[in-house]
This record gives C-alpha cells, sequence and structure tokens, in this order.
C-alpha cells in the first residue's frame, strides 16, 4: 500500500518531536516576523502600504507556504487518500476555480484601469514609475475595504507589477499543458491500442506521472557526447523552447485576455514558429551523430516546405477579415456556429483542412514526425539529449502544438466565441453577472482553450490512427499537393470576397448563404458524429478488449 | 564518461531558461508600445519612446547584433557561423520592435532567420564532405571580400553624415499594416512587381536545376 505514496514521507523525514519543534520554531518566526514587520511600518513607515507590503505581508506569506507544505507532507497519507477519492472533482473544481479566478483577475484589472483613467483624478500630478493613484483615492473608490486592500490596489496600477503577474500566468500555462497534454496523450495511445496508459503515479488514472516524470528528469545526468559541439548542442536546446514561450506573447486567449495586442500578432506568431526549427536542427547538428543529422534534415526540408502552404492558408482568414490583428479577426466571426470562417465559403472550408494537415506537419505529428521517427532514426534530433535538455523539446513540441490549434481556433473557428449567438443572451442586461455569464459561458477564454483542446485530440487521435508516412511523400504532399490547392484557394477566397462584397451590396445574396448553411450543417454532422461515437464509445468502455482491466491493479 | 565526473543538473538548465525567457518577457513589452489598441491597458509606462527602458534596450540589443556580426566573422565552423548569425539577425529585429516597426520586425524574423538561415544550414549540411565543416578562406578571398566590405563602408557612412536625425517624436506610434499594405500596391508597385519576378525567377532556376540532375 506504501509503494506509491511519496518516499521521503516515510524514510527522509525527521521524528515526530523534531517536527513538532520545526512547526513551533516556523509558527514562531511567522508571529514574530508579522509583529516585528508591523511594528517598523507603524513606527519608521507611517503605515506606508508598499512597506507594509514588503515587511508584513511577503515574509507572512512565504512562511505559511512553508508551513503548509511542511504539514501537506506529513499529512500526505489522509491527503494522498481523498486526492484519489475526489480526483476527477478536484479536476473540474480547479477548472471551474482557474476560469473564475482569471475572470475576477480580469475584472479587478479593468477596474484599477478605470480608477486610473478616472477625469476626476488629475493627471498631472507628480507620477512615479507611472503610477497616477493616490492612496487617499483608492479609499474613496472603496472605503468599506480595510487599508491592506487598498494597499494592492495601489500596487497593482504600475504596469509592471500586473506585467509581472500576467507573465507568471502564461508561464505556468506552459507548464501546464505540456504536462498534462503528456499524460492525456499517453492515456489516449493505450485506450487505442487496447491498453491501459499510466495507471499508477497518484492512483487515479495515473495523473501525476508527467510530474514524475519530470522530477526524474531533472535529477538525470546531464550528458553531453565527447565529439558534440558543447556550446551548439547546449544552446540548441533553449532555442527549440523559447520562441514558442514567445509565441504566447501575442496569442490571444479571449477579447481582453492578451498579453499584449499586436497589430501583426499573426505574422509575430508564424515567424516565432519559423524560429523554433533554427533550435532542432543545430540540436541534430551539434550532436555528432550520423541520426541526429537525419532528423535535422528532414525536419530542415519538411519546415521549409510546409510553412509555405501553412502561411498561405493563414491568408485566407486575414483576407475574408481584413486584418492581421487576431482580435479583429475573432470580432468578425461573432454570431454563433454559422459566422465561423471556416463554414463562410467553400475556400475557407478547404483551406482549414489544408491548414490542419500543415500544422500538423510544421510540429513534427504523426504521419509527418519523421524527424524523430523511432523505428528508424533512433529518436531523430534529440537521441544525444537527456534530462532536462530533452524535456526542454518535449516542452517546446506540446506548446507549439497548442499554438497552432489556437491559430486555428482564432482564424477558421471562432476564436473564444461559443456557437450560441450572442443574442440569444443579450436580454441579460449589463451587471457584473450577466458580464460573467457571456464573458464564461457566451465568449471567453474558456470556450477557446474548449475548442483547442478538442484539435489537439484530434492530433494525439491522428498521430495514434495514421500509419507515418516516407519523407518523399511528405514532401510530394507538400509540394505537388498542398502547395498548388492552397494557392487556388488563396484566388478563389479573393475572388469570392470580392464577388460577394458585390452580391451583397447588390441584395442577391442566395447563393452565399446557402453555401453558408450547408457548409456549417456538414461541421454540425461531423460534430455529432463524433460525439455520438464518443458516448458510444464510453458507454462500451469495458468492452473494448477481454483482457483489459479498468480496476486498480493487485499489489499496488 | 563516468570517470570524467557525472554532472547531475542541479536546477542550472532551468536557471538559465528562466534568465533567457523572462529577458524576451522583459524586451518584448517594449515592442508592442506602439498597439495602443483601446482594449489594453493605453501604453506600457516604462516602454514609453525615448525613456530610459527603450535607451536600454536598444544599447543592448544594439551591442548583440554588433557582438553577433563579429562571430560571424571569427567563427570558423559554418554551423557556427549561421547560429551567429541567428543572434545577429534576431537582435536586428529587435531593434525594429523598438522602432514600432512591428511588421517590418516579424518579416525579418521569418524571411531571414526562419528561411534564408535554414536554407543556409541546410545547404551546408547537404554539401558537406567532412562532420565538421570548417571555412578556410584563401588569400585572394580576403582581399576581394575586405574590398567589398570597405566600400560598403564608405557607402553607408556617408549616407549616415548625410542624414538629419531629429528629435524623437513623441508623436510617432509607427506605420500600422495596413498602409504599408496600401503602399506597396500603388506607391511603390513596380518594385513591388520586380522583386516578385526576381522570386520567379529564382524559383525557375531552381526547378530547372533539379530537373537536370535528375536526368
Amino acid at each position: 500500500m506504501s509503494q506509491f505514496s511519496v518516499p521521503w514521507t516515510s524514510r527522509y523525514l525527521p521524528s515526530a518531536n523534531v517536527f513538532v519543534r520545526n512547526m513551533l520554531l516556523l509558527s514562531a518566526l511567522l508571529a514574530g516576523g508579522l509583529i516585528a514587520g508591523a511594528a517598523i511600518t507603524r513606527y519608521y513607515f507611517d503605515g506606508h502600504p508598499l512597506a507594509s507590503f514588503l515587511l508584513i505581508l511577503g515574509p507572512a506569506v512565504t512562511l505559511a507556504g512553508l508551513l503548509g507544505l511542511a504539514v501537506a507532507v506529513k499529512a500526505w497519507r489522509l491527503i494522498e487518500a481523498s486526492l484519489m477519492r475526489f480526483a476527477f472533482f478536484i479536476l473540474i473544481g480547479a477548472v471551474v476555480g482557474v476560469s473564475v479566478g482569471v475572470f475576477a483577475g480580469a475584472l479587478f484589472f479593468e477596474w484599477i484601469q478605470a480608477l486610473i483613467t478616472h477625469p476626476a483624478n488629475d493627471p498631472t500630478r507628480f507620477a512615479y514609475f507611472g503610477g497616477e493613484l493616490m492612496l487617499s483615492e483608492i479609499a474613496q473608490a472603496c472605503p468599506n475595504l480595510p487599508r491592506l486592500v487598498h494597499g494592492a490596489v495601489w500596487l497593482f496600477q504600475f504596469p509592471l507589477v500586473r506585467d509581472l503577474v500576467n507573465v507568471g500566468i502564461v508561464f505556468g500555462w506552459i507548464n501546464v499543458v505540456p504536462a498534462y497534454m503528456i499524460w492525456w496523450e499517453r492515456k489516449i495511445a493505450g485506450r487505442i491500442q487496447s491498453r491501459l496508459g499510466p495507471m499508477r503515479v497518484g492512483r487515479w488514472h495515473g495523473w501525476a506521472q508527467t510530474v514524475a516524470d519530470g522530477v526524474k528528469l531533472i535529477f538525470k545526468e546531464d550528458l553531453i557526447p565527447e565529439g558534440a559541439d558543447k556550446p551548439l548542442f547546449k544552446v540548441a536546446a533553449y532555442l527549440a523552447f523559447v520562441p514558442v514561450v514567445l509565441a504566447f506573447v501575442a496569442l490571444p486567449f479571449g477579447a481582453t485576455y492578451v498579453f499584449r495586442e499586436m497589430d501583426v500578432a499573426l505574422v509575430f506568431i508564424l515567424s516565432m514558429m519559423g524560429i523554433e526549427v533554427v533550435g532542432v536542427i543545430l540540436a541534430g547538428w551539434a550532436s555528432n551523430n550520423k541520426w541526429s543529422v537525419y532528423g535535422a534534415m528532414r525536419e530542415a526540408c519538411q519546415m521549409v516546405a510546409y510553412e509555405i502552404p501553412m502561411g498561405l492558408a493563414l491568408v485566407l482568414p486575414v483576407i475574408a477579415a481584413g486584418s492581421l490583428n487576431l482580435t479583429h479577426i475573432v470580432d468578425s466571426q461573432t454570431g454563433g456556429w454559422f459566422s465561423w470562417m471556416a463554414f463562410r465559403n467553400p475556400f475557407l472550408f478547404a483551406g482549414f483542412v489544408c491548414y490542419y494537415v500543415a500544422s500538423l506537419a510544421s510540429c513534427k505529428r504523426a504521419p509527418f514526425d519523421l524527424p524523430e521517427s523511432e523505428s528508424e532514426l533512433v529518436a531523430g534530433f534529440h537521441t544525444e539529449y537527456s534530462g532536462f535538455r530533452w524535456c526542454l523539446f518535449f516542452f517546446g513540441e506540446y506548446a507549439a502544438m497548442f499554438v497552432v490549434s489556437a491559430l486555428a481556433v482564432i482564424l477558421y473557428l471562432g476564436g473564444w466565441h461559443s456557437f450560441i449567438p450572442p443574442s440569444w443572451v443579450s436580454g441579460l442586461g449589463e451587471g457584473v453577472a450577466a458580464r460573467a455569464i457571456s464573458g464564461l459561458l457566451v465568449s471567453g477564454p474558456l470556450w477557446f482553450i474548449v475548442k483547442c483542446v478538442f484539435l489537439l485530440y484530434v492530433q494525439l487521435w491522428l498521430r495514434w490512427t495514421l500509419p507515418r508516412i516516407r519523407i518523399d511523400q511528405v514532401l510530394y504532399a507538400c509540394v505537388q499537393v498542398l502547395l498548388p490547392l492552397t494557392m487556388l484557394l488563396l484566388v478563389g477566397n479573393t475572388l469570392w470576397v470580392w464577388a460577394d462584397e458585390a452580391w451583397t451590396s447588390s441584395g442577391w445574396s442566395g447563393l452565399s448563404s446557402m453555401l453558408n448553411w450547408s457548409l456549417g450543417g456538414i461541421g454540425v454532422l461531423f460534430m455529432a458524429g463524433f460525439f455520438a461515437i464518443a458516448v458510444y464509445g464510453f458507454y462500451h468502455r469495458r468492452r473494448l478488449v477481454g483482457t483489459l482491466v479498468i480496476d486498480p491493479l493487485p499489489a499496488a | 564518461m563516468l570517470d570524467s565526473g557525472c554532472r547531475v543538473l542541479k536546477g542550472r538548465v532551468i536557471l538559465r531558461l528562466l534568465l533567457i525567457a523572462s529577458l524576451g518577457f522583459v524586451a518584448l513589452p517594449a515592442l508592442a508600445q506602439a498597439q495602443a489598441a483601446p482594449r489594453v491597458e493605453p501604453g506600457v509606462v516604462y516602454a514609453t519612446p525615448g525613456g530610459w527602458f527603450e535607451a536600454a534596450m536598444f544599447y543592448v540589443f544594439g551591442g548583440l547584433a554588433i557582438a553577433s556580426a563579429l562571430g560571424v566573422c571569427v567563427s570558423r565552423s559554418v554551423v557556427r557561423m549561421a547560429t551567429w548569425l541567428f543572434f545577429a539577425l534576431g537582435a536586428v529585429s529587435i531593434l525594429y520592435f523598438l522602432l514600432a516597426a512591428t511588421f517590418l520586425a516579424a518579416i525579418q524574423l521569418i524571411v531571414y532567420v526562419g528561411g534564408v538561415l535554414i536554407l543556409l544550414i541546410f545547404g551546408v549540411m547537404l554539401t558537406s564532405q567532412s562532420a565538421w565543416v570548417r571555412f578556410t578562406p584563401t588569400r585572394t578571398n580576403l582581399a576581394v571580400a575586405s574590398l567589398i566590405c570597405v566600400g560598403l563602408l564608405i557607402c553607408l557612412m556617408s549616407v549616415l553624415a548625410g542624414t538629419d536625425f531629429g528629435p524623437p517624436s513623441a508623436t510617432s506610434i509607427g506605420t500600422p499594416v495596413e498602409a504599408i499594405g496600401r503602399r506597396l500596391l500603388t506607391h511603390y508597385l513596380v518594385p513591388f512587381e520586380i522583386a516578385g519576378v526576381l522570386l520567379m525567377i529564382v524559383m525557375v532556376g531552381a526547378a530547372h536545376l533539379a530537373r537536370q540532375e535528375k536526368n
């Protein structure tokens, strides 16, 4: 029973007396720090909010976190039992909590912005570090809140502070997405191959498998081959990962949920996805291993070839929307399922399919995973990598998968709008509750993430269903099929947009609306079929193969 | 490997990674200053044009561009040269970002880093005979190259001397993409078309060469 609990809880932790003593010490430190900090801020800084933050809240939060962590490790057995029993509900609760928290944070930032730009404030006042609000004004705006909250509001008026918070959110997201996608991919692979996939770590369907793998990878030996080009070998891992992180700078998750709204966000994200290849190629080259070089060469020719149809397919919705700004493109798709780009006209519908195929190739997913094909090239470009450097390639790959899916969602599938037309809920009014409903349920980051996760699922599904094709077939598919096809689509779409404007202005839009409805109908049929098969599979999940065992294995 | 010392990673890589990525995140707010769209917070105050942040970023990335360009000249391995070139081109594009020319910067990254540089490395990989390609220029090569470089330097210096650097205007927020597109298709249509024809010729030539090799 104890085999799968955290090992250091039983073996390396000091005895109970020492634990109690440490707890007492920590608590005393916490209390002493609080009292000292309060006294110092009271007498030396006259209760200034920044000082109270630095002196009281920082140490208090740190010490309380340490205390909580120590108690959690000590009480691991209890926590483990409850985690196992309620893991699914904890997952759901975490998702809901995170969405509500993000929404509340957005409201909070917006409120601060409104306070700063309020006309009653004197803009000519002395402003340091970009701050323009005085404490007294904040106290006027919210007299019922305690003084410490005023201090927090005061702190968050600085763009640097808000940027740091947002950077933290983005980094957290980039860490969470690959971790859970790898676990999910292994579960899906198991299902498709009539296996169970990870089942043990964390007890509930092996949910902590990737976390455990990550810990293992960090502690592995960091090997660099004898004949490798060492500086390049080290640089390559960063070059493969950092551009994907930077792509998230311009990637909007919702109308206001974007780190920086850019005029040329689409081009910027495409350029970041293009840079990522340099890291992969350098990794293959610097390893001084023929399998790595083969992988890198395949990656190079595949990427150079597939960037062209991918870019051309991305230009189609740009022409239809008339903007490179991703937020504007999504704004032009407001109005439910049938106003999404993919269902506008046949060229855009075909363009979506072309983009999806090209995006699979551009993030090296099957059936285009030639650069790392394990049956021929050991592991391709990352054969010689181990430990955390190896981990970086996988973080980069999974984050890139999210980015290309997000681009598909933004450009073709309505972005963060749900399939419900917003006019259905326009009777709710303007209050916070109505905004919460429309911001969380009708259009918002939650929908965006749901759509991205669906496209990611399709990527995983294809990977474990389709066989890998040969490199000459890969290049044939690009240069002789996709490239001419997307060029034709580009011309056709441009003509269609031009003709559609003329038709609409002359009051005759029968053909375009008929095509719109039929294409949307195809989409509805596809989703209905998908969900019907999914429900059927879930209902018969124990009947897949005779030997498939769902219950936890014995001797666990 | 074992007697040369097992090196277990103790957060070094993570630390460096965080450093690099946070450097990017610190630099990128400066690049997006031009987009004073109504939805986002109006302007990033620590990245105002002409401010200390912009100046610091300019010196950092200008220095990086110069150092990487020197690295291209000094290094002997062709792939290392390409890596230095990567950093030089990236630093130049960040300078474009600082000038609020976001479109130009992104295009620079796509065309030069994502296209030309990869083709360069690809060409080296395809044509190299040994594992590590060394670049050993002859004296004639050096003489011709230095002649061309000196000529280029004189041209650039004369342009630089003739330029009137006015004071930075706080209102210039870069050119929107739409204006660039309109200009390209009206005012600069002929150069645009000539560039297109040139690329077309390159493509036809490449196809011709590939065909000849097959026969």
